[in-house]
């Protein structure tokens, strides 16, 4: 039997992010998402790591800029109002092509909002919460063990694609305990870093910048962008299915409102009810090809989400025309995530 | 024939952009110099920040990083604790390093990063067309203090070099300018410093140079650089706040 370890999914992360190589952490306190600074303050100098309490999310985004110019892996943390702060830096990242881990364990809002599990941050990671229109990679997990091995797989899917990625959370998946089997980072063919800041040694002058002034350079620079954007959707583009074969309703959603919903769609299953669960683990890239083949025979999509609809717009886009999608959703708040026996009613209801 | 006088390796051999009687291209010189002398163009990483040197990597012939307004101090922080055999310099203007960049340099400087910042006071946000900075002069007229700085609303000039020098963090703090032969010679001498003590692993090294804009401020290259002596000078006092090594 591997060796099983119960932690909590921010543990998870942390524990991800050292195994696949990440020395260099730079972050600011927030709730709920404090376990990652904290466990990185006391892992990271044991393996000669940098870790840096920052004067700001501002601040500390930056420094995971200029750590990520030279080539390490390096990573920050944040919730929601922090991670609006980091935008301006994610969207220089992007355009800059620098690789780096973005922690989003979200909390409810707008504003200062609350502390409980939310998923109002979709729009803000999915469509390029900074200027300028871009994406970066954003990651859904939806387990303890999906945060460390998608913490993994997230640095990875940086270097390839030379882009910030997103691990997008919240108070479920981040602070409950499950248990984990750690297991090495698996080996992954990554380019080779031409592009890093060094010093010139006796080779050419490298820059890393976003500024493109010259006539046509900033459209070329865009259109290369998006076509590393529609090479991800090829690619990388992750989900999970669960009984949908023979589904009449499939049940979608992301993250912990997935959850709720997978035991609600067992809890149908047990009645008899013919009910699927189709969840995106990749939010950008979306799987829009797999809602598409779904909807092939089964026509009725019930999206949960914890905010007043936002992935919903990008299921809509996804399913064959013929298809139905609704929505039930919690913008969340104290006493607002929704149980599993109120979604079996949502999906009865619609069935 | 002897050379006397050739372009550091660490410069390009291209035309600047800056306007005449500019002085961040002298600056940008004495920078480069430096670097020459100590044989530091092979392993420096610049930190460009948002401002007229912005295109810092159009100039010198160093690895660089352009970074989001004022947040210079908190990449070079980054890429110099991920590299930190590299020789890390920023370079930033007063808009960039004392307004937008206020709380990037206080807590790179307080934690004595082991890097080296160029300070370019020129009272103005040159860049973007000559706006009010917070070292504007009390009575400079700007393009946003169309009537003159007043202290009642807009406060006072700040000084940054005796603001950091506080800090125990601080290793090395000096103000200079370009204006004169002899300030030029000592900004030289003071960078080198600055230098010196990141090369030698002393801590954070701030140099403070009073520049020109006379485009911004309205005058031709003699009576920008005259003001410099006249009206900066006055306010803004030239010498070395911090040593703390004696180099
Ligand atoms: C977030 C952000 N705010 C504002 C600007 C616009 N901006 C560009 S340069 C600049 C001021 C530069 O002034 P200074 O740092 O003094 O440099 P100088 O041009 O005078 O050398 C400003 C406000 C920007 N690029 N980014
Ligand atoms: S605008 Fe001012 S600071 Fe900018 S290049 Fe011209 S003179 Fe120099
Ligand atoms: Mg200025």
């Amino acid at each position: 039997m591997p060796k099983r370890i119960l932690v909590k999914g921010n543990e998870a992360i942390c524990r991800g992010a050292i195994e696949a190589g990440c020395r260099y952490y730079f972050g600011y306190p927030i709730t709920p998402q404090n376990d990652i600074p904290e466990f990185m303050s006391r892992e990271l100098p044991k393996v000669n790591g940098e870790f840096i309490q920052a004067e700001s999310e501002i601040a500390s985004v930056n420094m995971v800029m200029g750590a990520a110019a030279t080539g390490v892996r390096a990573m920050t943390s944040s919730s929601s109002p922090g991670i609006s702060l980091k935008m301006e830096a994610i969207s220089y990242m992007a355009g800059m092509e620098l690789p780096c881990l973005i922690v989003n364990i979200s909390r409810s809002g707008p504003g200062l909002g609350g502390i409980d599990a939310s998923q109002g941050d979709y729009f803000q990671a999915v469509k390029g919460g900074g200027h300028g229109g871009y994406h970066i990679v954003v990651i859904a997990p939806a387990s303890i063990q999906e945060m460390y091995d998608l913490t993994m797989h997230a640095f990875d899917l940086a270097e390839i694609y030379r882009t910030p990625v997103m691990i997008l959370g919240d108070a479920v998946v981040g602070q409950m305990k499950e248990p984990l089997i750690p297991h090495p980072k698996p080996n992954t063919d990554l380019p080779v870093k031409d592009w890093a800041l060094r010093g010139k040694g006796d080779g050419e002058q490298r820059i890393i910048k976003s500024l493109f002034l010259g006539d046509g350079e900033l459209e070329a620079h865009n259109w290369k962008l998006h076509a590393k954007y529609q090479q991800l959707k090829e690619k990388e583009t992750r989900w999970e299915e669960f009984e949908t074969a023979d589904a009449t309703l499939i049940v979608t959603g992301f993250g912990s409102a997935a959850r709720i919903a997978k035991t609600a769609v067992m809890m149908a299953r047990e009645e008899g009810l013919k009910v699927g669960l189709l969840r995106p683990v990749t939010l950008f890239p979306f799987p829009e090809k797999a809602f598409y083949a779904a909807t092939e025979h089964c026509k009725k999509i019930l999206d949960i989400e914890l905010n007043t609809g936002q992935m919903v717009e990008d299921v809509r886009l996804s399913v064959r025309r013929d298809a139905e999608v609704f929505f039930y959703g919690r913008p969340s708040g104290t006493g607002s995530l929704p149980t599993p026996e109120e979604l079996l009613g949502q999906i009865k209801k619609y069935l | 024939m002897q050379q006397v006088f050739k372009r550091p390796e660490a410069l390009k051999d291209v035309q600047t952009h800056f306007c005449p009687g500019c002085h961040h291209g002298t600056i940008h010189r004495l920078v480069a110099e430096a670097l020459d002398e100590f044989g530091l163009q092979k392993r420096t990483i610049g930190i460009a920040s948002i401002g007229c040197s912005v295109f810092l990597y159009h100039y010198f012939d160093i690895d660089v990083i352009e970074t989001p307004h004022g947040r210079a101090p908190a990449v070079a922080t980054g890429v110099k604790r991920a590299k930190p055999d590299s020789f890390v310099f920023t370079y930033q203007g007063d808009g960039d390093l004392a307004a937008i960049g206020t709380a990037e340099i206080i807590h790179a400087a307080n934690r004595g990063e082991d890097i080296t910042v160029i300070f370019v006071n020129n009272t103005t946000y040159g860049m973007t067309g000559g706006q009010m900075a917070p070292t504007t002069l009390l009575g400079q007229k700007t393009s946003t203090s169309p009537y003159g700085r007043k202290s009642e609303k807009e406060g006072f000039p700040v000084r940054v070099t005796e603001l950091l020098s506080g800090l125990e963090g601080v290793a090395f703090a000096a103000r200079t300018a370009v204006n004169t032969p002899k300030n030029l010679m000592d900004a030289k001498k003071q960078i080198k410093k600055a230098f010196q003590y990141q090369v030698e692993g002393k801590g954070f090294s701030f140099v403070e140079v009073l520049s020109s804009c006379p485009t911004n401020w309205g005058m031709n290259a003699v009576e920008a650089n005259e003001r410099v002596g006249r009206e900066m000078c006055e306010y803004f006092k030239l010498g070395v706040f911090k040593d703390t090594a004696g180099i």
